[in-house]
């Protein structure tokens, strides 16, 4: 399983790197390497040009400033799970990152890579779903454009971006200090790609408080993660509880499930219903937890 | 005409200077162009970790690097493992003690992503060796022998005082 | 002297592997090597009506592009098939290259030879295929109805083979039985998957006519004999030698197609060729265990005691039938394992489909016996309200009954019969090791904590030690070295380090001072192969005959040269010595200790030129033995396994995993130990997790590590194993095979423990493997059974 022949570029600037998607044909750009060099090596693709960007440095970076986190797209994925940042403001990414894959291809992998490919199941994709005022950022030779998430998610593992436009950068609204969070997933073996997943988000108002703010992702069981906003609404202004989480995960619909050899739709819409009570249980404990060491 | 570059990488130590084709896969440029053997290719498509080698320290699947990609960069095999050619490292000879391998090929692999581990975690317990190993499979053992080297080998090194030559680049 | 055998010795093998200076098939570079890839269909059935390989031969670093058309004459035959038997209807077996048909997706039909493997795929992609897409059969049972699609255009039905294996007067069992229960089972078994990919360089040297095939092979004179008798020559014109192996299980004993068409290329461009399979590769090319369908009943008695087993088994066996009814026989011929079953009758379909062909995978066909077998044993704990342990003590073959005839005829040839083994204290001591007593206070703490836990056991006896033979020749060179050269082939299985203990042992050495060379045609000329868990038994007995013999010799000479009887020497530290027997008459005290070196023995052994030999020897220090086992040794075993079952999600967590075994005398009890850990890894495989996804058409859609699940480190439990040792009487090591055990046993006790940890849902489990999903969907079927009924 040999790749097919190409012209390789490893350009040093996002300038040097848009330029070159821009006037190449049947050209790919290749991030962390663990899902397109598979595909390269099966032939699924042949590109006859690669632009690597693992040399422009500048995509690459974590920073905290006015209230969002702030990820060059080239980030890795590895950085991100030991960032003191992340540890400190957005730690459902490192509750997340734990599912993903080994050790040896978060070491690789970047979350612009894993955004791009944009695979139902993918844990960082459904993190910045939940993330509400998420802000993605993208250049060309045309110049930059800001994207909500929503323009980007437009289909089965297809993104919203033009064809000669590279991902460089994604900003996550910070949620306050003592938010509740949890990712809960089921996977058939450590690092399998998640047949459900869900992201919560919860704050609460103070220790035993009711909740006035939450938000629920769940990835793998649509075509692109679903946030089930009726469930989230019936949340606002009550106190966590079994029946609560029961609740919402009743009120969640999944239109058009995936369904393929392997799991069913019936499989997957149940999993949800099950993971959003655990992930809301769990993200609730977290934030009694945060609370309790204020 | 193939794409080619000229790439200069440093192994076990050693530099190397070499004309490459841009598809030449790491694991490909370890194995054939400097014959390396050591490194093994089970999937080429990043799952199953017998290709496992670190690039400046951390593990990665060779098999989906490219090798004009590891321009510059300092690569760890194992050929680089043992101190001298007629002696094994702590982790080599703990795998000879508990027969942790069988036929072997997935063990470069193994060694490899334990030398990173190891280096992180000098006190591993066997949850944290096995999903330390949950990207490397054997189909030989079934994981128990590999898991128990790893945390003898651990231990053997905490009692030497923790020699960070024994794990250094 | 015994200081070796019996010993947890290191491996010799592992310095160099641990240093990656291993040597396996893919690290051969041979001056002027090229390298091979192949041109595979991608349907599941079609005819080929044109192969146009003008583009890609004309691709810059091809040397070759190589169809049917192009093969000399006698390589234009299929291959032999090498397990006849008047069960078989039809024959259906590989072309070295396809001449007008392909019958799975995958099967190579040209084979592309270039200055490397990425130019290879380069042209691969570049020869044009004219294919005709026939009727396909993917599913075996809709293979055997009326007007169902042929899988081989030339077949008369998809019907290869049909067998019965039977015993006792079935009729009379279950006439008056008072009991009578029936289960269908699907059972699904997957691939080696090996970590290394097959593959092999052949080599043919047109100065020296000699074809050296350095092939990953766990049976290098079966290819051998295929080779020579394909190419017709001299059986010194073609040597198979085996390089380090990357796993074997099985699949990498076969002939297959490739290996041919590889040494075809060779011969053809008078240069070495090596062919690497991908991954992709290995999961459409090499054989593999697939789909079984059995229909069972049962019949007991008032007490739970078994009158009779009956019933159907249909075997898928895919395209071709290399291993004609050898599966489905051996699988057949496990189920009443150690069991009293007074009539047993099995009638065995063997299914053809339009996929890769199936063929012993680690167990052979035993881990599908014994999950009949024990499923049958939980059906009758659940429907006679009786302890699932209970129900089996009461059916356990006694130790006294041995050795125990079942009644049935083995794959072998030879009758069933249980030579020895204490299947109640197995079982006990299993029960007891996984404190069985104490199960149902865990499980009712458990519930209380709203968790879901289960318990399994399972028994199985198991035929190892397969004949006809595997030999050895042990040689002491005239340099003093000990050379030990077996049939054979390792792939991990540890025979450079366990032959050398058993060798060692003869002559009074280090067993690191003893070498030993396996699976090289040049070295020793006949050989059947390392499958069926018989090495130990054959080889290594033959290992023993062999080295007592020249240990013998040794001692003949030596008595001559030294003046002194034979009975006064002892083979001590690499020398053949009197022995120090103190105050013994007759054995001056000085010259205790004297002797000489194995060297000047082996000097001497060879003669001097010019001068006569000694009446009746014969040269050197060397013997060839070729153990021939009278029949199978049966080992066997018993798991219990405590499962934890997540009922929201299905998903299943292995708490515990006890293994009581008894493989007579053990080796070396490190690499026993590590054979059976091993084995129960795949058990959890092929329980839990490893499932071959076919389409309608018979397309696979399971090709790579991401959708076919392997056990990884965190799915595979720590194994707790205890050993009994009842010595085998049916060789001189009292050995039985190891191999396979955990994974024969090992299925049909996790599938056992997860039923049993739902059955406050009334679930029954009639399947392997049980995915998460499966679960779920079974519980809410039985859920809705549970309302409907009231």
């Amino acid at each position: 399983m040999k790749p097919a022949p190409f012209t390789y570029h490893d350009p040093r600037t996002v300038e040097e790197a848009v330029g070159l998607l821009g006037s190449l044909d049947n050209a790919r750009v290749l991030a962390g390497g663990q899902s397109l060099m598979p595909m390269m090596n099966f032939r699924y693709a042949q590109p006859d040009h690669l632009i690597d960007l693992n040399r422009v440095v500048a995509m690459s970076g974590i920073s905290v400033d006015k209230g969002a986190i702030l990820f060059g797209a080239m980030t890795r994925q590895r950085e991100i799970e030991f960032s003191p940042h992340v540890s400190e403001v957005c730690p459902i990414l490192q509750a997340a990152l734990v599912h993903v894959g080994h050790r040896q291809t978060r070491n690789r992998g970047t979350i612009g890579g894993s955004l791009c490919h944009f695979d139902p199941s993918a844990e960082l994709v459904n993190c910045v779903c939940v993330h509400d005022g998420a802000v993605l950022k993208a250049r060309s030779r045309r110049g930059e454009r800001t994207l909500a998430m929503s323009d980007f998610a437009v289909g089965y593992m297809t993104h919203g971006l033009a064809p000669d436009e590279i991902l460089c950068s994604i900003s996550l609204p910070l949620w306050s200090p003592r938010h509740g969070y949890a990712y809960v997933e089921v996977a058939r073996r450590r690092g399998d790609f998640a047949i459900a997943g869900v992201a919560a988000l919860i704050e609460t108002e103070g220790r035993g408080g009711a909740i006035k703010r939450a938000a629920l992702s769940v990835a793998g069981v649509c075509q692109i993660p679903v946030r089930p906003h009726a469930a989230e609404a019936a949340l606002i202004g009550e106190r966590p509880s079994q029946e609560l989480f029961e609740a919402a995960a009743s009120a969640s619909e999944f239109p058009d499930p995936l369904s393929d050899a392997y799991v069913s739709a019936d499989y997957r819409r149940h999993l949800a219903q099950v993971l959003i009570r655990r992930a809301l249980s769990a993200a609730a404990d977290k934030a009694e937890e945060r609370w309790a060491d204020a | 005409m193939p794409d080619r570059r000229r790439i200069l990488v440093r192994i076990n130590g050693a530099g190397y200077e070499r004309e490459v084709e841009s598809r030449l896969t790491l694991a490909d440029f370890l194995r054939h162009d400097l014959r390396l053997t050591g490194t093994h290719v089970g999937c080429e498509h990043g799952v199953c970790g017998a290709c496992t080698v670190l690039v400046d320290g951390l593990s990665v699947r060779s098999c989906l690097m490219l090798a004009v990609q590891a321009d510059g960069c300092s690569i760890e095999t194992v050929e680089g493992l043992a101190p001298a050619p007629d002696q094994l490292n702590f982790l080599q000879q703990a795998f000879m003690k508990k027969h942790a391998l069988q036929c072997g090929f997935c063990t470069p692999g193994m060694l490899m992503t334990l030398t990173e581990y190891l280096r992180a975690e000098p006190s591993p317990t066997e949850e944290g060796v096995r999903e330390a190993l949950s990207g490397n499979i054997c189909r030989c053992t079934g994981y128990q022998a590999i898991v128990a080297a790893a945390l003898d080998g651990a231990a053997a090194l905490r009692e030497q005082g923790g020699a960070r030559e024994e794990l250094a680049r | 002297m015994n200081a070796w055998f019996g010993a947890s010795v290191q491996r010799k093998e592992d310095p160099a592997l641990l240093c990656g200076k291993g040597r396996y098939a893919d690290d051969i570079h041979l001056p002027g090597m090229l390298q091979a890839a192949f041109v595979r269909s991608p349907f599941p059935h079609a005819r080929i009506r044109n192969i146009d390989t003008s583009a890609a031969k004309a691709m810059a670093g091809v040397h070759a592009v190589l169809t049917y058309r192009d093969l000399p004459n006698r390589l234009q035959a299929p291959i032999e098939m090498l397990q006849p038997n008047p069960a078989i209807l039809q024959v259906f077996m590989p072309h070295v290259l396809p001449k007008d048909e392909v019958c799975y997706a995958g099967e190579a039909l040209a084979i592309v030879v270039a200055e490397d493997r990425y130019i290879a795929e380069d042209a691969a992609a570049l020869v044009e295929v004219d294919y005709e897409p026939l009727p396909s059969v993917s599913d075996p049972l809709r293979g055997l109805e009326p007007g169902a699609p042929l899988a081989q255009a030339r077949a008369n039905s998809n019907i290869l083979a049909k067998m019965s294996l039977q015993s006792g007067d079935i009729e009379r069992a279950f006439r008056n039985a008072p009991h009578v229960y029936r289960e269908r089972l699907h059972l699904h078994r997957g691939g080696a998957f090996f970590m290394e990919c097959r593959g092999l360089v052949a080599d043919w040297n047109p100065v020296s006519a000699l074809l050296t095939v350095h092939v990953g092979t766990q049976s290098p004179h079966r290819l051998h004999r295929v080779l020579i008798d394909l190419l017709q020559c001299h059986d010194s014109q073609v040597r198979v030698v085996t390089p380090d192996i990357g796993g074997g299980f099985g699949p990498r004993g076969q002939v297959y197609h490739e290996y041919l068409a590889v040494c075809a290329a060779s011969i053809l461009l008078e240069r070495p060729v090596k062919w690497i399979e991908d991954r992709r590769e290995n999961f459409l090319a090499t054989n593999q265990e697939r789909d079984q369908y059995w229909d069972m009943e049962i019949a007991v008695d008032e007490e739970a005691r078994t009158l009779g087993l009956r019933g159907r088994l249909v075997h898928d066996t895919g395209a071709y039938l290399p291993k004609g009814v050898v599966l489905p026989w051996i699988a057949g011929a496990t189920v009443p394992g150690p069991y009293v079953l007074p009539a047993y009758k099995l009638d065995i379909v063997v299914a053809m489909t339009n996929k890769i062909s199936v063929s012993p995978v680690r167990g052979a066909g035993r881990p599908q016996g014994v999950v009949v077998m024990e499923r049958m044993m939980d059906l009758v704990a659940a429907k006679r309200g009786l302890d699932r342990a209970e129900v089996r003590r009461r059916n356990l073959i006694r130790p006294e009954q041995m050795p125990y005839t079942v009644g049935i005829t083995f794959r072998d040839g030879r009758p069933v019969v249980y030579d020895s083994g204490d299947y109640p204290a197995c079982q006990a001591r299993a029960l007891e090791g996984a404190d069985y007593a104490g199960f149902a206070r865990r499980r009712e703490r458990a519930r209380g904590e709203g968790r879901y836990i289960g318990i399994g056991i399972s028994n199985s006896v198991e035929a190892t030690g397969l004949g006809p033979y595997e030999g050895a020749t042990v040689r002491v060179n005239t340099n003093g070295r000990i050379a030990v050269y077996v049939g054979a082939s390792s792939q991990g299985q540890s025979h450079k380090t366990t032959f050398a203990q058993i060798a060692a042992d003869h002559f009074g050495v280090d067993y690191r001072d003893v070498v030993v060379i396996g699976g090289d045609t040049a070295t020793i000329s006949q050989g059947h192969g390392t499958f069926g868990a018989r090495m130990a038994v054959t080889a290594g007995s033959s290992v023993h005959v062999a080295a007592s013999q020249v240990a013998s010799q040794i001692k003949s000479i030596a008595a001559e040269m030294l003046e002194v009887p034979e009975t006064e020497l002892e083979l001590r530290n690499g020398r053949v010595q009197v022995k120090d027997v103190p105050g013994k008459p007759g054995v001056p005290r000085n010259i205790a200790g004297v002797g000489l070196s194995l060297r000047e023995v082996a000097v001497r052994s060879i003669g001097m030129s010019g001068f006569a030999m000694r009446p009746g020897s014969k040269p050197g220090l060397e013997s060839t033995a070729y153990f021939t086992p009278d029949k199978s040794t049966y080992a066997n075993g018993t798991h219990v396994v405590e499962v934890e079952v997540d009922v929201e999600t299905g998903q299943v967590k292995i708490l515990r995993f006890v293994v009581v075994h008894d493989c007579g005398r053990l080796i070396n009890p490190m690499i026993v130990h590590g054979q059976i850990v091993g084995g129960v890894a795949h058990a959890v495989g092929n329980a839990l997790l490893e499932r071959m996804v076919y389409d309608a058409e018979g397309q696979p859609l399971s090709t790579n590590f991401g959708e076919y699940m392997l056990p990884l480190a965190t799915d595979v439990p720590h194994v707790e194993v205890s050993h009994l040792e009842t010595p085998s009487p049916l060789n001189p090591l009292g050995v039985k095979g190891v191999g396979e055990g955990g994974t024969i046993t090992g299925i049909a006790a996790i599938i056992s423990a997860v039923e049993d940890a739902l059955s406050p849902f009334g679930v029954r489990i009639r399947e392997t493997p049980i995915s998460p999903q499966r679960i779920v969907e079974l519980i809410k079927e039985a859920r809705q059974s549970t309302h409907k009924s009231g």
